[in-house]
């Protein structure tokens, strides 16, 4: 069935964009949609973990293949290199259970999978909406980050500052919270 | 962009990725071979008063390969207890962080597996995922001297990445590039205070950086005084306790070429990587694409020996003082490193 799925990518690919990149958005593709649904269903946490990895790694991947060079980076460090690093870390330094015994599926499982629902359509309306017919030009190269970086500083500037405030706050929160004395 | 022009030959492209996987290899098993030989089996010898390996090869320098071979003969044990896969998923996973790591360091002008503009951000990147191996082999293991070395490592790991990471900024806001080949150059074109006899090597010139980044490296190299996630005489050998065999291998490899690789990144943001000074030879000629892996590969070694002697001199900090170090010490210092070379690129 993948194979049908591949190639009818390939077939749906435009002339003027290279076939190859088309195949690998299907591989990579499919190999999140896998660990995603692997994630939620797996029993055991640090697997689950473990798959959120295969996730982030390939989003990644898809920032490679469309030239972002800079944000498939930023999402190696970010997510990978600290948050799952993190998520571990917690994992292990309050249980660690070898065995997935444990029954991680709770009664209110199905509003969760509302709101998830809920928001895939919320994302994919956007992405239909703003990209909708657009097609990645044939000769696509890596994003300068010269002009990222540019962008970021003069363009979106104050959404940038309004964020790290935001981080910031979300940080002191944490630590007031978490310190008793 | 590879050797093939250094030959003046024109290779398809997937020969030249063939040569670039080779060159990879190379690049990392030669620097880790030498450093462990040097190192590992000479200079402690030598500190301690004896001669170390003499017996394989003139001065033993065929040790190592025999090593290898005993490593790759014994027993692959998996703990019956412990989660199969992630066991022996780990090994590779950390190795394969440490060849990653060495595509954006350019050993000459055209030598550089890849020259990407996000350079150095790449590297670190990358080789912040080993942490997850190291996680992966302390838990999988199901033994808790493992999952306690596995634990001192993922924390020391997180705590010492911010100074390493905070330490490049300094360099990256200074050079005005993240791209390795652009930090090289603007180290071997610059001037100090208007003089352009030696170019402007970074640790002069970024040298509050540059401590920061070596004791940084220190630790997330998990080297002496911060080896406290191996620690045999607390914690047996901690997350590499039940790996024996080609994964025990994997690991010793995987460390040694990390010596090597930030070895390699130290050099290139902080003493010019594989370039002279450029008033003192034409940058550009072909010849740099020989020399300049050689003048890499010494400067390389340089920073290697620096790490071991460290290493080999210092007693192990306590748990508490070694993140206390961290956070109460680097992380402020490399704030107001990123501060006065922030003021000082807008004054000059």
């Amino acid at each position: 069935m993948g194979f049908t799925i591949l190639a009818e990518v390939a077939r749906n690919a435009d002339a003027d964009v290279l076939v190859a990149q088309n195949v690998a958005f299907g591989i990579i593709a499919a190999i999140m949609i896998f660990s995603a649904i692997r994630v939620v269903t797996t029993s055991n946490v640090v697997h689950a973990a473990a798959f959120l990895v295969m996730v982030l790694a390939g989003a990644a991947a898809q920032f490679i293949l469309l030239g972002a060079e800079f944000v498939a980076v930023t999402q190696v460090m970010v997510y990978i290199g600290a948050i799952v690093v993190l998520f571990l870390f917690g994992i292990m330094l309050t249980r660690a259970p070898m065995q997935g015994t444990e029954k991680f599926t709770r009664d209110n499982w199905k509003v969760g999978a509302l709101t998830s629902v809920v928001m895939l359509a919320v994302l994919v309306f956007t992405l239909v909406d703003g990209f909708g017919e657009d097609k990645l030009p044939a000769d696509l190269m890596p994003t300068d980050t010269r002009v990222l970086s540019d962008a970021i500083f003069s363009t979106y500037l104050v959404p940038f500052e309004v964020i790290s405030v935001l981080l910031l706050s979300a940080l002191i929160g944490a630590i007031v919270i978490a310190r008793k004395d | 962009m590879t050797s093939s022009l250094v030959l003046g030959l024109e290779l398809a492209y997937w020969q030249q990725s063939i040569l670039r996987s080779l060159g990879i290899l190379l690049a990392v098993l030669l620097p880790a071979g030498t450093f462990v030989y040097l190192f590992l089996f000479k200079m402690v010898s030598f500190m301690q008063s004896r001669l170390g390996p003499m017996e394989a090869g003139p001065f033993g320098s065929m040790q190592l390969l025999a090593e290898v071979g005993k490593w790759i003969q014994k027993e692959d044990i998996i703990p019956e207890k412990a989660d199969r896969l992630l066991f022996k998923i780990a090994p590779y996973l950390v190795v394969s962080t440490v060849l990653l790591t060495y595509i954006v360091v350019p050993f000459g002008p055209d030598m550089i597996f890849a020259n990407h503009d996000t350079g150095i951000f790449f590297a670190l990147a990358v080789s912040s995922i080993s942490t997850l191996g190291v996680l992966a082999a302390g838990w999988a293991s199901a033994n808790k001297f493992s999952l306690m070395g596995g634990l001192r490592a993922a924390g020391q790991l997180i705590a010492y990445e911010l100074p390493l990471i905070l330490a490049v900024v300094g360099v990256v806001i200074q050079a005005g590039t993240m791209n390795m080949s652009g930090i090289v150059a603007a180290q071997a074109n610059g001037e100090i205070f208007g003089f352009d006899g030696i170019g402007s090597p970074y640790f002069i010139t970024q040298f509050l950086g540059f401590v920061i980044f070596m004791i940084a490296v220190q630790a997330e190299l998990a080297q002496t005084p911060f080896d406290m996630p191996i620690a045999e005489s607390e914690l047996v050998t901690g997350y590499l306790t039940e790996y024996s065999g080609i994964r025990f291998l994997l690991f010793f490899i995987g460390e040694f070429a990390a010596v090597g690789a930030f070895g390699a990144i130290a050099a290139t943001l902080f003493m010019g990587g594989w370039a002279v000074p450029a008033a003192w030879a034409d940058l550009n000629n072909n010849i740099f694409n020989l020399l300049g892996p050689l003048i890499l590969m010494a400067k390389m070694t340089l920073v290697g020996g620096f790490i071991f002697f460290i290493r080999f001199t210092m007693p192990r900090f306590r748990e508490d003082q070694l993140q206390k170090l961290a956070w109460t010490v680097l992380i402020p210092l490399s704030l107001v490193n990123i501060l006065a070379t922030t003021i000082l690129k807008v004054a000059f």
